[in-house]
């Protein structure tokens, strides 16, 4: 028979299963301070965003878009990027103890990766596995991004090492976790992935990710049994 | 000036993170509604895959880094752990990308 965990015991866990994500998002912060220092932003911008913020898609997104696009668009669209953190903190708040604040608080601890680490099942998450699994992610993009302001490996050197395979992959690793857990999981994976790849033609990855999140709904409906074999149960 | 962008950027992110639980509060969610929670994490990881892959328009999109992908996702399958995984992939794709330059 399995114990409850307790709450330091589930942080342990948690972190021991954020170290391989945590291992992806140094390369990745690696890559984005090279890019940060190649762009001219200097050095502590990158990395006092990297501690507050500690989020590779919107920095990586203002990055991108700041030249090109103006403050107040780049600006939007780092936000709309992050926008399905709203409907993860949505999700997690029945798992969250204390008041709004305290919860709050707590759901700052929210990564994608950690999401899914702490996530038990049936809409239930693990917040002291969250916030575990998200300390080593939090280290290694701050030490990936000051590793890559003082390095600055060639963009062209990290793609020939495949640098570009490690978070696709390791989301792939949490995602066949997820669909060991039940058949709507599947149906829900297969809705996701080709809601995101049909609205990548036409919109941001970040609006593509909210489309893919809406899977969920669709995955969830409730399968209704043919008239027949209705009455024939009740007969 | 970049310090007003990148603060606002990380104020936003605070506020969706803070968003669920500031609205909500000790409200319970209905069952209907985590019947769809408890789902959105597979929703999530897969969209993740796809937008990693393709990228902004598909432009990222290349076959080495599919077939390093799928190399560690197979492996994976194996029962080999999973740092060692994803290493299997990475190297997959770096010698596909050695070998055609």
């Amino acid at each position: 028979m399995s114990s409850t965990p307790t709450s330091s015991g589930a942080l342990t866990d948690g972190m021991g299963r954020g170290a391989g994500p945590g291992a992806a998002t140094f390369v990745l912060g690696l890559a984005y301070g090279a890019a940060a220092s190649a762009a001219g932003w200097g050095g502590a911008v990158p990395l006092v965003f990297s501690v507050l913020a500690c989020s590779g898609s919107a920095q990586f997104t203002l990055l991108a878009t700041l030249p090109a696009a103006g403050a107040v668009a780049a600006v939007a669209a780092a936000v709309l990027i992050n926008a399905r953190y709203l409907v993860m903190s949505v999700a997690l708040n029945d798992s969250l103890r204390g008041g709004r604040l305290r919860r709050a608080l707590q759901a700052q601890a929210l990564l994608d990766a950690s999401f899914a680490v702490g996530h038990r099942g049936n809409g239930r998450f693990d917040v002291a596995r969250i916030i575990g699994a998200s300390i080593p992610q939090w280290l290694g993009w701050v030490t990936g991004t000051a590793a890559g302001l003082l390095a600055a490996p060639p963009a062209r050197l990290m793609h020939a090492l495949g640098a570009d395979v490690v978070f696709p992959a390791f989301f792939l690793m949490l995602a066949l976790d997820e669909l060991r857990k039940s058949r709507r999981a599947i149906v829900a994976a297969i809705l996701g992935a080709g809601i995101a790849a049909a609205l990548l033609f036409v919109t941001s990855p970040g609006n593509a990710l909210l489309g893919a999140a809406a899977a969920a709904l669709a995955g969830a409906a409730r399968r209704r049994r043919p008239p027949a074999q209705r009455s024939a149960r009740t007969s | 000036m970049l310090w007003l962008p990148v603060l606002a950027v990380t104020a936003a992110t605070w506020a969706m993170k803070a968003g669920g639980p500031l609205a909500l509060g000790q409200r319970r969610l209905p069952p209907p509604a985590v019947k769809v929670i408890s789902l959105m994490a597979p929703a999530l990881l897969a969209g993740l895959i796809v937008i990693n892959l393709g990228g902004t328009a598909w432009s990222d999109a290349n076959w080495q880094q599919v077939a390093g992908v799928g190399a560690a996702g197979l492996a994976r399958a194996l029962r080999v752990p999973m740092l060692l995984a994803v290493g299997c992939g990475i190297a997959v794709t770096a010698l596909l990308r050695h070998l055609l330059t």
